[in-house]
């Protein structure tokens, strides 16, 4: 039952039944590509050569993941994206939890020890969201060589958490200026200090945030390319640049199937957090904004 | 010995000069109410007190010790604030105690205090809820029992009643008044609620504009008020303010107010209430300051008859509250509100013969609004 008085003449029943045959028209359209991938990821090659995109598998196999994971081609290496996927986790994990703490901070910091020009540096900060990754590459090249991280992990790190800060900032900022600062006054006169009444107070209701940030910063990392191929080594690649080397490997048969399965291991991570943690994120984001 | 004295406090908040040289004293165990209309800068002074906010000039001391630089952890002080700001991922017991812990009091201690105030309070049953689970009073209580548990040297209370609805709110007065009569704990109270003022207080301070303008008991805030301003704050419907014209001389004072459509009244000023400075005013104008229960319905006899001047009008709004009514009939250039017993049977329309009760009327100047007698 919703909560909604509608006519409920012949007329206004059949417009209801046209709105939701348009919705569940456009939600099957979206999700076609999905279906694609997925169908053509456990085809063998001469199905997908002698069928239709949509037609089911005759006889499906996990043979392309297999070969996506462990064998195939990326460049000159032929070792799958394995590898490379868990490479992905070793530079995501680091930079979400580093720039969402640093962002938790700075939030804090920005609405509860307002300091004289905290809004201009806070306007700066915002003024971060629109930087166009390009126009730093050989500002951040230059920076991570003088650094000595250069292809590394470590360098690949730092960049996400610069330019996830602003984000994460920004974020924080907007979901703690809805906190009442009486309660950090009141934590001020019991004789707590800028860390205790972050970590006290503070802290413990900003699940709604954190989810937001972690899903955000998550999904924007694992998702990254021109960072990722500007600045790793070989060794430190993350996914998607292994699985566009694999796919732009031009020796031998196209293996669409096995491109297919790539693509699916590279993007099943952000989907896996989404349906975990999807129903905080809306919940996060429209936190604050209507009372109770 | 004082426990809080306020020397030439000045507050600016860019330009605007929030508090204006604003010096007081309270006595130990004293109950003083901070009181105004919003925006006088009682809350203001409240925050410089607690050492939320630096004060631009002056000096604080609580206890004979300056604390004008000290933080507010420093100052020990405990404030109980409007919204409550309880914690709200603790427990009621956690929130009582946190205070405790962050100055490193032993648990075995901790947990005494809380058993100590929850019990005064009345709320050990509510000790292990989340302040989500609790009704606005119950809120109210813990806000309270945060703050006692500590034993700080000043109670700072920041409009604690204004979320509670009013017979709450009235439950809470008697209840936070035993208190302090019980503990008697020196105590800073903002409000402006001036009921809340009058039945609380041992001494108001009634501010405007960054300035206090009176600091005295209840009693004398309300009855010998300093200016228009006090006087129109304090009380209920608010006092009448009636221009009129000084005649007579010392010893034979009258008040002449012109009524449209009326005959003129004549009013005799109590020669007992003379000042020197009413010489000067003589033939001009002031302005008359009657409070609604100066007024009273003709059949009552006053004790001093000579006080007590016929008047008679028309009555325009008749507004029953239950224990008096309260009239409202002109009287000089405007209207002005007689609160008479509920016997009375008037409607809108009639006309009433009412007693003015010369004796604790006061006269302002209508230029300085100071008071004039």
């Amino acid at each position: 039952m919703d909560n909604v008085i509608r006519r409920r003449t012949l007329g206004a029943r059949l417009a209801r039944w046209a709105v939701y045959a348009v919705l569940v028209g456009m939600a099957l359209f979206y999700l076609l590509p999905l279906v694609v991938m997925l169908l053509t990821s456990v085809k063998p090659l001469e199905e997908i050569r002698a069928g239709s995109l949509l037609a089911l598998p005759q006889a499906p196999t996990l043979a392309p993941w297999v070969k996506a994971w462990s064998e195939a081609c990326t460049g000159m290496r032929c070792e799958g994206v394995g590898g490379y996927f868990w490479n992905s986790f070793r530079i995501v994990i680091p930079a979400v939890a580093i720039s969402t703490f640093l962002g938790a901070l700075n939030g804090y910091a920005l609405t509860k020890w307002r300091f004289r020009g905290a809004d201009l540096i806070f306007a700066l900060m915002l003024f971060g969201c629109f930087i166009p990754f390009q126009v730093v590459l050989l500002p951040m090249a230059r920076t991570l060589g003088w650094l000595g991280l250069s292809n590394s992990t470590a360098g690949l790190v730092l960049v996400h958490v610069v330019f996830g800060i602003a984000f994460t900032t920004l974020f924080f900022r907007n979901f703690y200026v809805a906190i009442p600062n009486e309660l950090v006054s009141a934590a001020k006169l019991d004789g707590a200090g800028f860390f205790r009444i972050f970590w006290r107070i503070l802290l413990p209701v900003s699940a709604p945030i954190f989810v937001v940030s972690v899903i955000w910063q998550f999904t924007q990392i694992w998702n990254d390319f021109l960072f990722g191929v500007a600045f790793s080594a070989f060794e430190t690649q993350p996914v998607t640049v292994a699985l566009n080397n694999m796919v732009n490997t031009s020796t031998g048969v196209k293996e669409y199937n096995v491109d297919m399965a790539a693509a699916m291991i590279a993007a099943l991570p952000t989907l896996v957090v989404y349906v975990l943690a999807g129903k905080y994120f809306v919940r996060g984001l429209t936190a604050g904004s209507v009372k109770g | 010995m004082s426990a809080l004295e306020i020397r030439q406090v000045r507050k600016d908040f860019g330009a605007t000069r929030v508090l204006k040289d604003v010096s007081l004293s309270i006595d130990s165990g004293e109950f003083l109410i901070l009181v105004g209309p919003s925006g006088c800068g009682k809350s203001t002074l409240m925050n410089s007190i607690a050492g939320l906010e630096p004060v631009t000039s002056g000096q604080i001391l609580i206890g004979e010790e300056d604390v004008t630089w000290c933080t507010p952890a420093e100052r020990d002080i405990a404030m109980v604030f409007q919204s409550y700001a309880l914690y709200p991922s603790m427990t009621v017991r956690q929130n009582i105690a946190f205070g405790l812990e962050m100055r490193k009091v032993p648990k075995a201690e901790r947990e005494e205090a809380v058993d100590r105030v929850a019990d005064l309070l009345q709320i050990t049953p509510l000790l292990d809820r989340k302040p989500s689970q609790l009704s606005g009073g119950q809120r109210q209580r813990v806000a309270m029992g945060r703050a006692l548990a500590r034993e700080p040297k000043i109670y700072l209370f920041d409009e604690p009643l204004s979320n509670l609805d009013a017979k709450l709110r009235v439950e809470m007065r008697t209840e936070i008044k035993k208190l302090h009569l019980r503990l008697g704990t020196t105590i800073v109270y903002v409000t402006h609620d001036q009921i809340e003022a009058m039945t609380l207080a041992d001494r108001i301070a009634v501010m405007r504009d960054g300035h206090i303008r009176q600091l005295g008991t209840p009693d004398e805030v309300y009855n010998d008020p300093a200016d228009m301003f006090v006087a129109g704050f304090m009380g209920s419907p608010s006092m009448n303010f009636i221009n009129a014209t000084l005649e007579g001389d010392a010893g034979a004072y009258r008040l002449v107010i012109e009524t449209p459509d009326a005959p003129r009244l004549t009013l005799p000023w109590p020669a007992h209430r003379d000042t020197s400075a009413m010489k000067e005013q003589i033939g001009r104008r002031v302005v008359l300051g009657l409070r609604p229960e100066h007024f009273s319905e003709e059949d009552i006899r006053l004790t001093d008859q000579a006080e007590g001047t016929l008047l008679t009008a028309p009555v325009t709004v008749s507004e029953p509250t239950g224990a008096d009514i309260l009239l409202r009939l002109p009287l000089g250039e405007g209207e002005v509100t007689a609160r008479v017993g509920p016997k009375i049977k008037v409607k809108a329309g009639d006309r009433v013969d009412l007693r003015v009760d010369m004796s604790r009327a006061v006269l302002f100047m209508p230029d300085s609004e100071q008071r004039l007698a």
